[in-house]
């Protein structure tokens, strides 16, 4: 059983672009959601059911799956107060904490710097894509980022170096070139350092995918292939304890049908491999994954899609996750609405509380800015 | 022939001044002499434009308020092609300073408008410049001046225009930026157009007089019914804006200083040199060209090699035009653009208005792979343009000892310097493979090879990181 704080394992999936609350976890039976929908409204035939009430979209069968096994948790009418329902600043504000100002400091990073104070592994947070999300940018802590894990490393696309034989050479070559030397300066020091923890990093990454084996075949899609990383990362064993990527756009404005349902086919299938994934290798115990996006959209639809909204959905899966729903789906009464949005009900800084506190085991008010109500999902 | 020491001295200045130059500009630019170039980099004016007629005949969507995200582009285009490097180092400078993000904007095109807008006069007179910020759209949405009203006052623009762009922490009181504010209500944005269903439209500049508070002020001691412009002239004429303006030059031209938050209890690295800027910048009447010259012809300039860390955009531009393959419009750009942002530094997009974090703080984990990567990348490939001029150049200079073959690199890349120790292990990479000849087709090729591995790793060095 894995020791709350010290094995235990975070997944992130940011699903970027605003994912649409009301066509995800479908209200099917209140006739609210039908008058607001009449052009990307779900079918009630083709809606999963859960309930009498709520059913998934059509294409989150491996998710539901999850839900039926009673390891996933619904988080509804997330958000914050006065949403802006602008992307890029309603994205820094789940990745900073700071709903209120400019913040640059990632909620992941300050997890990162808690759960390894000394920086001793710089594996302990891996983002895996392009870039750093600010969610895991904090000044002074090591974090890694992969866009492919099969090519991490120094100097791997340089044309010329192809050969096995040589690219080892040049590498021992960099080290050597990276060796910190008396009296060279704080900022050569400091690069010396930033070098060999890349290259500690890239070594131990290495092994991940060369250690893996699994029957499981994640898809041909980036969202899988980016999944299965972190799986390989993460089955290696390698002290990784918060592993983040992202999936999108799920910024539906336009032909909201056909790109809603591709995009959960592929999340969906994403999901249902890694799981299965991890069933295969009886190592779920020790991970959770959450799931979250910048705000819902709204209610109405405006022809062919649906516009920026505020109040969302929220999942958490994972074997030790107490599976159901938790806060309340809001109201889509027109008199409770928010510029025809739904209202939010639950402060997004409250979810993280209680993955930061009751899976990481750490201190979460200095990490997401204060106090704020927990769930009982774990 | 010119000397070692002047094309040294002219690689320093045009990598500082510019984005780096190839053998050839150098040498000719040593031909004309130092005092001669300054000259000329300080009069963009003199030289041709950017074509963007051909720019926008093969990517008609890279400008005008139809432009797609792809502003970025445009501007990476433009410090490729530019023939007044200077002049686009100064909007970088301006860019870093005056910091506005799109992440707010939410309009590109809207915000390359504002570098446009450094490009024309960020190498004038500072009161005229601060005045054209503060009627930029992109400005006065960024720090909300748009909502700052007669009788009821934000605050934003007034206190950052003190406290970030001009005087520095510790040079005025709440009331001064109270003060400005209230000299600046009235200046805001005419109606946006909504972005649907056309697409984003540039905004416009309006001065609403009867929004505007004009009555007696009190600002850094000065009394009277000031209008913004009127914060503008008392504030450029003060000595804590000339140290300030001056030390931002020095940490962008000269070297890294500390990050600006210490500023206001970390004295400057050289005192001295800050004393000349600002001498130069009260003698000019606070021209900012004038300052440059200052700086530029300095000893604390030229003997300052390889102090700065570059900025992401600096290395991915300079190392793409020494590797050359990139010119004409071809597909590739936004890539470039792309990977100025996964080094950390998302042009027209810094994360707050306080900026990036420069210097050291460029270097992470992540920015130092993609960093090593991508110049490895470009100068380890000899196939491409930049780098057959250099590999044909060693070639001319006959059979090579490993420590000409290092030494000879070293030269054709910059010249650059390199420390003792990145010096050491070049040398024994060369030594691996002996003399360095071209005689046979065998030889040739496996010289040619050789010449890339030692080209990636001299773009993989610590050095590199440095300008």
């Amino acid at each position: 059983m894995a020791s709350i704080g010290k094995d235990t394992v975070l997944v992130v999936l940011q699903l970027t672009g605003a994912n649409d609350y009301l066509n995800t976890v479908i209200p099917y039976t209140n006739p609210l959601y039908r008058d607001n929908r009449p052009n990307v409204g779900i079918p009630e035939d083709k809606v999963l059911p859960i309930d009498d009430e709520l059913g998934f979209h059509p294409n989150m069968g491996p998710v539901k799956k999850l839900w039926d096994e009673g390891r996933m948790a619904i988080i509804h009418g997330i958000g914050y107060e006065n949403s802006p329902r602008s992307h890029f600043r309603s994205m820094d504000i789940w990745h900073t904490c700071e709903p209120n100002r400019v913040g640059t400091e990632g909620w992941v990073g300050r997890v990162i710097r808690d759960l390894d104070p000394t920086s001793e592994n710089v594996l302990k947070g891996v983002n895996f894509g392009q870039g750093l999300p600010r969610a895991m940018v904090l000044r002074g802590v090591p974090v890694t980022s992969v866009s492919s894990l099969e090519s991490y490393g120094m100097l791997s696309e340089v044309p010329g170096i192809t050969e096995e034989q040589e690219r080892a050479q040049v590498l021992e070559r960099f080290s050597r070139m990276y060796s910190p030397a008396i009296g060279r300066g704080p900022v050569m020091d400091y690069l010396a350092q930033t070098g060999q923890n890349v290259l500690k990093g890239a070594d131990a990454l290495k092994i991940a995918p060369q250690k893996y084996s699994s029957t499981v075949e994640y898809a041909d899609t980036p969202v899988a292939k980016y999944l299965k990383s972190i799986a390989q990362v993460y089955l290696a064993d390698l002290g990784a304890q918060v592993l983040y990527t992202q999936h999108g756009s799920f910024d539906t404005h336009f032909n909201q049908t056909p790109m809603h349902n591709k995009l959960w086919i592929d999340v969906g299938r994403a999901i249902g491999d890694f799981f299965d994934d991890l069933k295969e290798h009886d190592a779920g115990d020790n991970l959770i994954m959450m799931l979250f996006t910048e705000f819902g959209r709204r209610v109405h639809d405006n022809g062919t899609g649906t516009d920026h909204g505020a109040g969302g959905v929220a999942f958490v899966i994972g074997n030790r996750v107490k599976g159901g729903h938790y806060s309340e789906y809001p109201s889509l009464k027109p008199e409770d609405l928010q510029q025809g949005d739904l209202a939010p009900n639950y402060d997004f800084r409250g979810f993280y509380s209680t993955v930061v506190e009751r899976w990481l085991g750490l201190d979460p008010a200095p990490i997401v800015g204060g106090h704020f109500e927990q769930l009982d999902f774990i | 022939m010119p000397g070692r020491d002047d094309m040294a001295l002219m690689a320093h200045l045009m990598r500082r001044a510019g984005f780096g130059a190839s053998r050839e500009e150098l040498e000719a630019r040593v031909a004309k002499g130092y005092e001669a170039t300054v000259e000329e980099l300080l009069h963009p004016e003199t030289q041709p434009e950017v074509d963007v007629n051909i720019l926008y005949r093969y990517f008609p969507n890279l400008e005008g308020p139809l432009a797609p995200v792809q502003a970025q582009t445009n501007w990476v285009y433009r410090m490729i092609n530019t023939r007044s490097p200077l002049q686009e180092k100064m909007c970088l400078f301006w860019h870093q300073l005056f910091a506005t993000g799109n992440s707010k904007i939410d309009n590109p095109p809207e915000v390359l408008q504002q570098i446009a807008m450094f490009r024309r006069h960020g190498l004038g007179r500072f009161p005229e410049l601060l005045v054209e910020l503060a009627k930029n759209p992109a400005m006065i949405y960024w720090l909300d001046n748009n909502g700052n009203h007669k009788g009821a006052i934000n605050e934003n623009w007034g206190r950052e225009l003190l406290e970030l762009f001009s005087m520095g922490v510790g040079n005025y009181s709440e009331d001064d930026i109270k003060e400005a504010s209230r000299a600046f209500t009235g200046w805001t944005i005419g109606q946006k157009i909504p972005r649907n269903p056309l697409g984003r439209f540039y905004w416009s500049f309006e001065y609403r007089p009867e929004d505007h508070d004009d009555g007696e002020k009190v600002f850094l001691g000065h009394r009277g019914r000031f209008n913004g412009d009127d914060i503008v002239n008392i504030v450029v004429q003060q000595p804590a804006t000339a140290r300030f303006l001056a030390r931002h030059l020095y940490n962008f031209f000269v070297a890294d200083e500390v990050q600006v938050p210490s500023w206001n209890i970390t004295p400057p690295k050289d005192p001295q040199a800050i004393q000349t800027l600002v001498r130069a910048y009260n003698e000019s009447n606070y021209d900012i060209r004038a300052v440059l010259r200052a700086l530029l012809l300095s000893d604390f300039f030229k003997n300052a090699r390889f102090a700065r860390v570059k900025s992401p955009a600096e290395l991915v531009i300079s190392t793409v035009r020494l590797a050359g393959n990139f010119g004409p419009p071809r597909p590739g750009y936004q890539e470039l653009a792309f990977e100025c942002a996964y080094q950390g530094q998302e042009l027209l997009n810094p994360p707050s208005v306080e900026s990036w974090h420069t210097g050291q703080e460029w270097i992470d984990g992540g920015a130092l792979v993609r960093r090593v990567n991508f110049a490895a990348k470009l100068l380890g490939d000899t196939t491409l343009p930049g780098i057959r001029t250099i590999v044909n150049q060693l070639k001319d200079r006959g059979n090579l000892s490993p420590a000409e073959f290092v030494d000879q690199c070293l030269d054709l890349i910059g010249p650059i310097q390199v420390s003792e120790d990145t010096r050491a292990e070049l040398q024994a990479q060369a030594e691996e493979g002996g003399e360095l000849r071209w005689g046979t087709k065998r030889q040739a090729s496996a010289s040619e090879h050789r010449v890339g591995v030692m080209l990636a790793l001299i773009a993989a060095s610590r050095d590199y990181q440095f300008a």
